[in-house]
C-alpha cells in the first residue's frame, strides 16, 4: 500500500525547498540585468557612477547569488534522493533539460561570476561588461531549460511508455523543447524575475532618496529600475501565464480550480471577481461575476467553452476505467503474453495508464477496483478549489500594486522631480516584498493545481516517492528547515547591512559614510 | 542516429567518466582547498589569502559535479534513482557540505568578527573534508556492491543503513580520495601562494602524497584479490533495450582480478594503476624543487588514472547489487533510450567544447600568484 505519511512528507519536502531556492532565483534573473544595464551605461559614456551602481547591486546580487547556488542543488539531488521513482519513471526525457541546463547555462554564469567580481583590473571595459551580459544570458538560459522541465511535468509531450523498462521514453525531442506550455511559462517567469529586480532596486534606492543620501546615486539606479520594471511588470501581466491554461487536459483542471468553475458555462465564460471556494458542495459560495471576462483571457476567443470541474472530473472517470484495462493489458504483456492482439490493444489503451495508476492508491492491483474506489479516484483527480482560488488572486493583486508603482516610478522619474513624491519613496520602500509573496503564490498555482500528477495524466504524484521510510525524510525536513532558516537569517542581516550601508561599502571615498559632513551634498 | 545503441551505451560511459574527471581534477583542488584552510592558514590574513586562491573559480568547477549528477540522471535513471535513494544521508551530508560552501566563501569575510570567521573557516574545511572521504566511500561501495533490490515495477529497496556504508575496505577507498584530494590540492597552494603558506603546502604534499601511495597500493591488492568480483553469464543482446532484471550475474572470489585481465592486451590494463603511482612521485619531486605547476599536471593525470583504474575493474557494472547479483546496474541496461543518448551526445559535442573555451579563458584571466597587498580589497572574500 502506498505510506501516506512518506508521500506527505516527500512533497511538504519538496515543496519547502524549491520554494525556499526561488527566493533567490527572481532576484538572481533580474538583479543580472539590471547590473548589465547600468555597466552598459558606464561603459558608454565612461561615467564612473555608473561602474559604482554596478559594483553595489553586485555586492547585494552576491549575497543572494551564494543562496541561490546553496540551494539549487538540493533540487537536483532530491529527484534522486526522495523521488526515486519518479527518477526511473521519466528520467529518460525529464534528466534531458537538466543536464542541458548544467552544459549550457549554469557553467555559464557559474565560471563568469568570478570574472565579474574578481575582474575588474584584469580584464579591459568592454571584456568586463561582455562577462556581465554573458552571466545574464546564462541564468536567463538556466531558468529556459528548467521551465522546459517543468512544463513537460505539466503538458506531457513527446514521449511514450516501454513497458519493458516500465518508463516513459523520449520520441521528439523538438516537442519537448517548443512545448507550448514551455514557452508561456519562460516569459512569464523570467518577466517576474525581473520584476523582483527592479523592485529590490526601486526600494532600495527610494530609501537612500527618504533619508536624503547618495542622491546621484539613487536617482540613477531609480531611473533604470522604473524604466526596466514598468516594460518587465507589463510582460508579466499581459503575457501572464493563464494563456497556458488552455493547452493539455493538466491545465485544463487547473484554469477550473484557479476560477472555482464548478459548471461549464456557455462562451464565453464570466469572471469570478471574489467569492468562497466551497470544496465540499462543489460551488463557490457568494461569486461576484464580470461576464465574457475569463473566457477572452483564457482562450482568447468568444466561442471555446471552458470546461467545469463537476464535467472534468466526470470525463476523469470514464479515464480511469479505460485505464483499469490498460493496467490490466500491461499485466497481461509483462506476465508474457506478447499476442499482437494483446500487444495492439495495449497500444490503443496506453495513453490511459496514469488514469489506471491513480487507483494505486485504493488498491495495489488496480484491476480489482471497486466503483466506489473508482469514484473515489475521479473525484481526487482534481485539485481542492479554494488554495487556488486564494493564492492566484492574491498574485494578481500584488502584481496590479507593483503595476501602479511601475507606472507612477516612471512618471515622476520622467518629470525628474521624483526625490519630491515621499509617499511613492515609501511605498516603494516597503512594497520590496511584493513580488517574492506574488511569485511564491504562482509556484504554488502552478505546482499545487497540477496535484495528483507528478507528471500530468502520467505518474500520480504518490507513485513517485523512493522507497524509503517516513522516518527518514522526517530527519531531512527537519534539517532542511533549520539549516535554511539559519541561513536566511544570516542573508537577510548582510543584506539589511549593506543595503544600508549603501554605495558607501565600495570603498571608493566617494560616498556619504566617507565623507566630511558638509562635503555629503556635493553631488 | 550515427551510431548504434552499444557504441552510445559505451560512449556514455566515457562522458559519465570524463565529467567526474574534470571535477575530480578542478573541484577536487578546491575541496582539499577547503580541507586543508585552517591548517595551513595560521591567521586571519593566511586564510583569506587561501580563500582568494579559489574564490574566483570554485563555482565553475562545482558545476561539473552538478552536470555529472544531470547527465547520469539523464544517461543511467535506473543508477541515478538507485544510488541516490539508497545513499540517502550520505548524499544529504554530501548536500550539507556543498550547502555551506557559498556562504563560507562569500559570507566569511563581510562580517569582521573573530568567531564568526573561525566558524566558517572549520565550515569550508568540513564542506571540503566530508564530500572527499565520501566520494571515496561512494566508490568503495561499488566494489563491494549495494544492498539494494528491485520489485517487479523498478521500485528500488535499499536492505542497508548509513553506518553498513562505512565498512573497513569503503572507510580506507575514503581514505584513498581524501589523500589524493589533498595532495593534489598541496600543490594548487604551493602554486597560488608564496611564503610561508607556500612552503607549508610543499611539506603538506611530501607527507599525504607518500600516505597515498601506500593506501593506493594496499587497496589495488585488497580489491582485486580479496574481494568477491561480479561477473555476467548471461546477457541479452547489448544492441537492444532490456530490463535489467534479465541478465545473470555471479558473484565469486577473485572476480575482479579474473575480468582485469580478461581485458585484450592484460599487461596494457595495468598501465592505469601504474600511472597512478609512477604520477604521484613525479609529482613529489617536482613540487620539491618548486616546479608546482608541472606537479599539479602530474597530480591531475594520476587523479585521471585513478578512475580509470576504477572504471576498468567495475566495467561494464555500474551499480552491483549485493543481494540480488541479477538486479546489478550494468552500462548496457541501466541506460536511457537509443534517442536520449543520441540527442545528448550531440548536447556535449555542442557545448563541451564552449564550456571548455570559456574555462580555459577564466583561469588565464585569474593566473599568477596572490598577495596580502594585490589581492586582499573589498571586492575579495
Amino acid at each position: 500500500m502506498i505510506d501516506e505519511t512518506l508521500v506527505n512528507l516527500s512533497r511538504l519536502q519538496f515543496g519547502f525547498t524549491a520554494m525556499f531556492h526561488f527566493l533567490f532565483v527572481p532576484l538572481t534573473l533580474g538583479l543580472a540585468f539590471v547590473m548589465a544595464i547600468m555597466e552598459s551605461v558606464y561603459v558608454m559614456t565612461g561615467k564612473i557612477i555608473y561602474k559604482d551602481m554596478t559594483r553595489f547591486w553586485g555586492k547585494l546580487f552576491a549575497i543572494n547569488f551564494a543562496m541561490g547556488i546553496a540551494t539549487g542543488i538540493t533540487l537536483e539531488f532530491q529527484f534522486g534522493t526522495n523521488w526515486a521513482y519518479y527518477s526511473h519513471y521519466v528520467g529518460d526525457i525529464f534528466g534531458v533539460p537538466l543536464a542541458i541546463e548544467g552544459l549550457m547555462a549554469f557553467f555559464l554564469e557559474s565560471t563568469l561570476v568570478g570574472v565579474f567580481f574578481f575582474g575588474w583590473d584584469r580584464l579591459s571595459k568592454v571584456q568586463h561588461l561582455g562577462v556581465t551580459w554573458l552571466i545574464a544570458l546564462g541564468s536567463n538560459l538556466s531558468a529556459l531549460w528548467i521551465l522546459i522541465a517543468n512544463a513537460w511535468m505539466q503538458n506531457p509531450v513527446g514521449t511514450h511508455f516501454n513497458y519493458e523498462t516500465m518508463r516513459m521514453e523520449l520520441t521528439n525531442l523538438s516537442e519537448v523543447f517548443f512545448n507550448p506550455v514551455a514557452q508561456v511559462k519562460f516569459v512569464h517567469t523570467v518577466a517576474s524575475g525581473y520584476v523582483a529586480g527592479t523592485v529590490f532596486v526601486l526600494g532600495i534606492s527610494a530609501y537612500y532618496l527618504l533619508k536624503g543620501r547618495d542622491i546621484a546615486f539613487a536617482k540613477r539606479s531609480f531611473a533604470v529600475a522604473s524604466g526596466f520594471g514598468l516594460a518587465a511588470i507589463l510582460s508579466v501581466i499581459v503575457l501572464g501565464d493563464e494563456s497556458g491554461y488552455s493547452i493539455g487536459a493538466v491545465q485544463k483542471v487547473k484554469l477550473a480550480a484557479i476560477e472555482s468553475e464548478w459548471e461549464t458555462q456557455t462562451p464565453p465564460a464570466a469572471f469570478t471577481v471574489f467569492g468562497i471556494p466551497n470544496d465540499k458542495e462543489q460551488r463557490t459560495d457568494y461569486a461576484i461575476k464580470i461576464p465574457y471576462v475569463l473566457g477572452l483571457i483564457a482562450t482568447r476567443s468568444i466561442n471555446e467553452p471552458i470546461f467545469g470541474l463537476k464535467d472534468l472530473i466526470k470525463l476523469n472517470e470514464s479515464h480511469i476505467r479505460q485505464g483499469l484495462f490498460a493496467y490490466y493489458l500491461l499485466q497481461q504483456l509483462r506476465g508474457g503474453d506478447k499476442s499482437t492482439e494483446t500487444v495492439s490493444q495495449f497500444e490503443r489503451y496506453k495513453s490511459y495508464l496514469g488514469y489506471g495508476l491513480l487507483l494505486k492508491r485504493y488498491t495495489p492491483d488496480v484491476v480489482d477496483a471497486s466503483e466506489e474506489q473508482i469514484k473515489a479516484a475521479a473525484l481526487n483527480s482534481v485539485p481542492k478549489s479554494a488554495p487556488l482560488f486564494w493564492t492566484f488572486r492574491i498574485m494578481v493583486g500584488a502584481g496590479l500594486i507593483m503595476l501602479f508603482i511601475f507606472i507612477a516610478a516612471f512618471y515622476y522619474n520622467a518629470k525628474r522631480n521624483v526625490e519630491k513624491q515621499r509617499w511613492l519613496l515609501k511605498l516603494a520602500l516597503y512594497s520590496i516584498p511584493l513580488p517574492w509573496v506574488a511569485i511564491e503564490c504562482g509556484w504554488f498555482v502552478a505546482e499545487y493545481g497540477r496535484q495528483p500528477w507528478a507528471i500530468g495524466e502520467i505518474l500520480p504524484t504518490f507513485l513517485g516517492t523512493s522507497s524509503i521510510s517516513s522516518n527518514q525524510v522526517l530527519g531531512s525536513l527537519s534539517g532542511f528547515v533549520l539549516l535554511y532558516t539559519a541561513l536566511f537569517m544570516i542573508e537577510l542581516y548582510l543584506m539589511f547591512k549593506y543595503a544600508k550601508l549603501g554605495p558607501s561599502s565600495l570603498g571608493t571615498g566617494r560616498y556619504y559614510f566617507e565623507k566630511d559632513k558638509d562635503k555629503k551634498d556635493l553631488q | 542516429m550515427i551510431f548504434d545503441y552499444a557504441t552510445f551505451k559505451l560512449i556514455w560511459l566515457f562522458l559519465i567518466g570524463f565529467l567526474m574527471i574534470a571535477f575530480a581534477i578542478t573541484g577536487g583542488f578546491d575541496l582539499g582547498v577547503g580541507a586543508l584552510l585552517p591548517f595551513i592558514g595560521k591567521n586571519d590574513k593566511e586564510r583569506r589569502l587561501i580563500i582568494n586562491s579559489i574564490g574566483p573559480t570554485w563555482e565553475g568547477n562545482q558545476v561539473w559535479f552538478i552536470t555529472a549528477a544531470a547527465a547520469i540522471f539523464a544517461a543511467w535513471p535506473f543508477m541515478y534513482a538507485a544510488i541516490f535513494s539508497s545513499f540517502y544521508f550520505a548524499l544529504l551530508i554530501i548536500l550539507l557540505a556543498l550547502i555551506l560552501r557559498p556562504p563560507g566563501f562569500d559570507y566569511r569575510s563581510k562580517i569582521s568578527s573573530p568567531g564568526w570567521r573561525q566558524f566558517w573557516d572549520w565550515s569550508l574545511c568540513f564542506s571540503g573534508f566530508v564530500p572527499s572521504v565520501l566520494f571515496g566511500v561512494t566508490f568503495g561501495n561499488l566494489f563491494l556492491g549495494i544492498p539494494f533490490e528491485y520489485d517487479d515495477t523498478f521500485h528500488s529497496y535499499f536492505k542497508g543503513s548509513f553506518l553498513s556504508l562505512l565498512s573497513p575496505f569503503a572507510l580506507l577507498t575514503g581514505l584513498l580520495s581524501l589523500s589524493l584530494l589533498l595532495t593534489h590540492a598541496s600543490f594548487f597552494l604551493q602554486l597560488k601562494t608564496q611564503h610561508p603558506i607556500q612552503d607549508r603546502a610543499k611539506q603538506t604534499a611530501q607527507i599525504v602524497g607518500l600516505l597515498f601511495l601506500i593506501i593506493f597500493c594496499f587497496t589495488v591488492y585488497w580489491t582485486l584479490y580479496k574481494l568477491p568480483g561480479f561477473q555476467i553469464t548471461f546477457i541479452p543482446d547489448i544492441n537492444t533495450s532490456f530490463s535489467p532484471l534479465v541478465k545473470q550475474v555471479s558473484m565469486l572470489e577473485g572476480g575482479w582480478i579474473e575480468k582485469f585481465q580478461a581485458y585484450p592486451l592484460a599487461w596494457a590494463a595495468w598501465l592505469a594503476p601504474i600511472t597512478v603511482i609512477l604520477g604521484i612521485i613525479l609529482a613529489l619531486v617536482f613540487s620539491s624543487y618548486n616546479f608546482a605547476a608541472i606537479a599539479m599536471v602530474f597530480s591531475s593525470l594520476a587523479i585521471t588514472s585513478v578512475i580509470v583504474t576504477a572504471g576498468m575493474i567495475l566495467f561494464p557494472f555500474i551499480l552491483p547489487s549485493s543481494i540480488q547479483p541479477n538486479h546489478s546496474l550494468t552500462i548496457w541496461d541501466a541506460a536511457s533510450s537509443h534517442l536520449t543518448l543520441s540527442w545528448m551526445f550531440w548536447a556535449v559535442v555542442i557545448f563541451l567544447p564552449i564550456v571548455l573555451a570559456y574555462t580555459t579563458w577564466v583561469f588565464r584571466v585569474m593566473r599568477g600568484k596572490l598577495s596580502s597587498e594585490t589581492t586582499l580589497k573589498s571586492e575579495s572574500y
